[in-house]
């Protein structure tokens, strides 16, 4: 077999982002799955449906905005300056921003309904025994909802990995600055290589089946635990 | 006043539900809120803990927790909870759980975790989780985790009303050595007045969102203005002292104001202070001493003041003592034997007590 050596360019590209994009909706998408999850406002499923949107837009829809956001004409063209760049699009962080937007609800529904699963009585009973909300909240709510956490970063990751429409209209098919797999193998079947795109095909599948085998089996310890 | 009292005045909505709830019971022993479920009880109890957010007035032992301007946070009072269900926290082994609200600093803390797991049986469950607990273990480990967080009141919301009968008879004995060995006010909800009677010294009626009446569990057991009194199965509690013991009958002779019962007991120690509960319906009258009877105890009384019911039955709100001035009985007999015998409030009759029950120890000072 020969393969041309930048096969891994875009496999660590793609995990690069995956893992960057996970991690900022660990820490982004917590505190709104737990608001969607305690607050008692009528307007919280608007919300909510607005973290959701992505399930049901076409990527390219979700890529266009995003593109005009993020270039010399929107935000991106305020926040780029900053360091140098005259745009967000076509960049690294404009990938990790959309992905972030894209993927926002495989990571926050999960741990919204762990949040809702764990009720209200853990945090009340670490109320009362003088644990501060801040407290109460890492002791108690965060170990109870640990495998919704587990499930959204899980998600999360592999959504990102699998995405293609956003990626090509925010950040194009630049190899090593924005060449991610999916668009890597695209761009392979274009090029007639045929190999090198069932490798990385043939990649993903493994990948995609130890990660529903794996979410398979957190649910099934969640369902035990539970009872 | 305030100072040694828990004073309690909240007035709001909860959803639909209307609370106007007032009462000051003493800092010290067992307050019992009862009241048929639906009142308001839990509600009243959250208010007190601050897991409900209502406007009122709440004071403990002279520290205020809430009132116009202020309002602390539940976890910024000094409270125990013992939530119906246990509530532990299930990825927690049992000694994580009982020392999570428990102080770091050991200065000033008054429950010692060794006291508390020896005192509630719990010693041989530390390292294991809560999922491998039986209910009344659970709710054991429940008051313990309370306990340790060093209240200043202790809360419990039907602790035991979720567990079978036979759980219940095994934890009881706790709680009544808790009361007796740590000086800490307890507001204890209960819909069983059997629970009361054994635990309370203070009791709070509530009815549809309302305190009724609040006081010493005797005065309003024997309050014929409130349908305590007036119920099936109603009683008195009454403070009596051991003052002989006969270890040939096994009889105990039991000092009351104004009077002595003949109570079948285990050997107990002259000088100890036992609880007796006298039912109303085990009272009967006599205008006459009965000279031979099999009922041991006939005790003189004074009939203080009647109340007729529906059931054509007459309660008696009856004193103890010649002159009917000593503890209070309650009888129970009907219309007809009433005016058979012409009896009249206040007369000097016989009471025939056919059951006495004892109860508890009791507090000398109580």
């Amino acid at each position: 077999m020969n393969l041309s050596s930048d096969i891994w360019q875009p496999v660590r590209l793609t995990l690069e982002l995956a893992a960057l994009t996970t991690v900022v909706l660990l820490i982004v998408g917590t505190p709104i799955a737990w608001w969607l999850a305690r607050s008692k406002r009528w307007w919280k499923e608007i919300i909510a449906a607005l973290v959701a949107i992505p399930l049901v837009l076409p990527p390219t829809v979700l890529g266009f905005y995003l593109l005009v956001a993020l270039g010399p004409n929107g935000a991106g063209g305020v926040l780029a300056p900053l360091w140098g760049a005259r745009t967000l699009a076509f960049t690294f962080p404009g990938l990790v921003i959309g992905s972030v937007l894209f993927s926002m609800p495989f990571v926050v529904q999960p741990i919204r309904n762990a949040f809702e699963a764990m009720g209200e009585k853990p945090m009340e009973a670490a109320a009362t025994l003088r644990a501060s909300p801040w407290r109460a909240f890492w002791t108690v709510a965060v170990p109870l909802a640990s495998p919704g956490f587990l499930t959204g970063a899980i998600l999360g990751f592999a959504h990102t990995v699998g995405e293609f429409g956003v990626v090509l209209m925010i950040g194009g098919n630049i190899p090593g600055k924005t060449q991610v797999l999916s668009v890597a193998i695209y761009d392979y079947v274009e090029n007639a290589q045929w190999t090198e795109a069932s490798v990385l095909a043939l990649g993903m599948v493994a990948f995609a089946f130890c990660v529903i085998l794996t979410m398979m089996l957190i649910e099934k310890k969640m369902v035990r635990a539970a009872s | 006043m305030t100072a040694d009292t828990v004073k309690v005045d909240f007035r709001g909505m909860l959803g639909r539900f209307e609370l106007d709830a007032q009462f000051e019971v003493p800092a010290r022993g067992v307050t019992a809120l009862f009241g048929p479920s639906g009142c308001g009880k839990t509600t009243l109890i959250r208010c007190i803990a601050g897991l409900n957010h209502m406007a009122g007035f709440c004071s403990v032992a002279g520290d205020t927790w809430q009132d116009d301007k202020h309002f602390r946070a539940p976890h910024q009072r000094p409270i125990g909870y013992v939530f119906q269900e246990a509530n532990l926290f299930p990825h927690l082994s049992v000694r994580r759980n009982l020392m999570y609200g428990h102080p770091r600093t050991t200065a000033g803390n008054a429950i010692g975790f060794d006291e508390v797991t020896a005192l509630l049986g719990i010693d041989k469950l530390l390292e294991r989780s809560p999922r491998h607990l039986s209910g009344g273990e659970r709710q054991r480990v429940a008051i313990g985790r309370a306990l340790l967080s060093q209240p200043k009141l202790l809360l419990m919301d039907e602790p035991l009303s979720a567990l079978d009968q036979m759980t219940k008879d095994e934890i009881l004995p706790y709680l009544e050595r808790l009361h007796e060995i740590l000086q800490l006010p307890i507001l204890y909800i209960s819909h069983d007045m059997a629970e009361v009677e054994r635990l309370a010294d203070q009791l709070v009626l509530m009815r549809s969102g309302r305190v009724v009446a609040a006081g010493p569990l005797r005065d309003l057991q024997a309050d014929l203005s409130l349908p305590l009194a007036l119920s099936r199965d109603a009683a008195v509690s009454l403070d009596a002292v051991v003052v002989a013991q006969d270890a040939v009958d096994g009889m105990a002779t039991l000092a009351v104001a104004g009077g002595e019962f003949l109570v079948p007991s285990e050997p107990l120690r002259v000088g100890d202070h036992r609880r007796l509960r006298v039912e109303a319906g085990d009272v009967s009258l006599a205008r006459e001493r009965p000279s031979r009877s099999t009922i041991v105890n006939m005790l003189p009384v004074r009939i203080l003041s009647i109340r007729s019911q529906a059931d054509h039955r007459i309660t008696a709100l009856l004193g103890l003592g010649p002159d009917g001035t000593g503890a209070r009985l309650l009888s129970r007999v009907t219309e007809r034997s009433w005016k058979e015998l012409d009896l009249e409030p206040g007369q000097d009759v016989f009471a025939q007590v056919k059951g006495v029950a004892l109860v508890r120890r009791e507090e000398p000072t109580a």
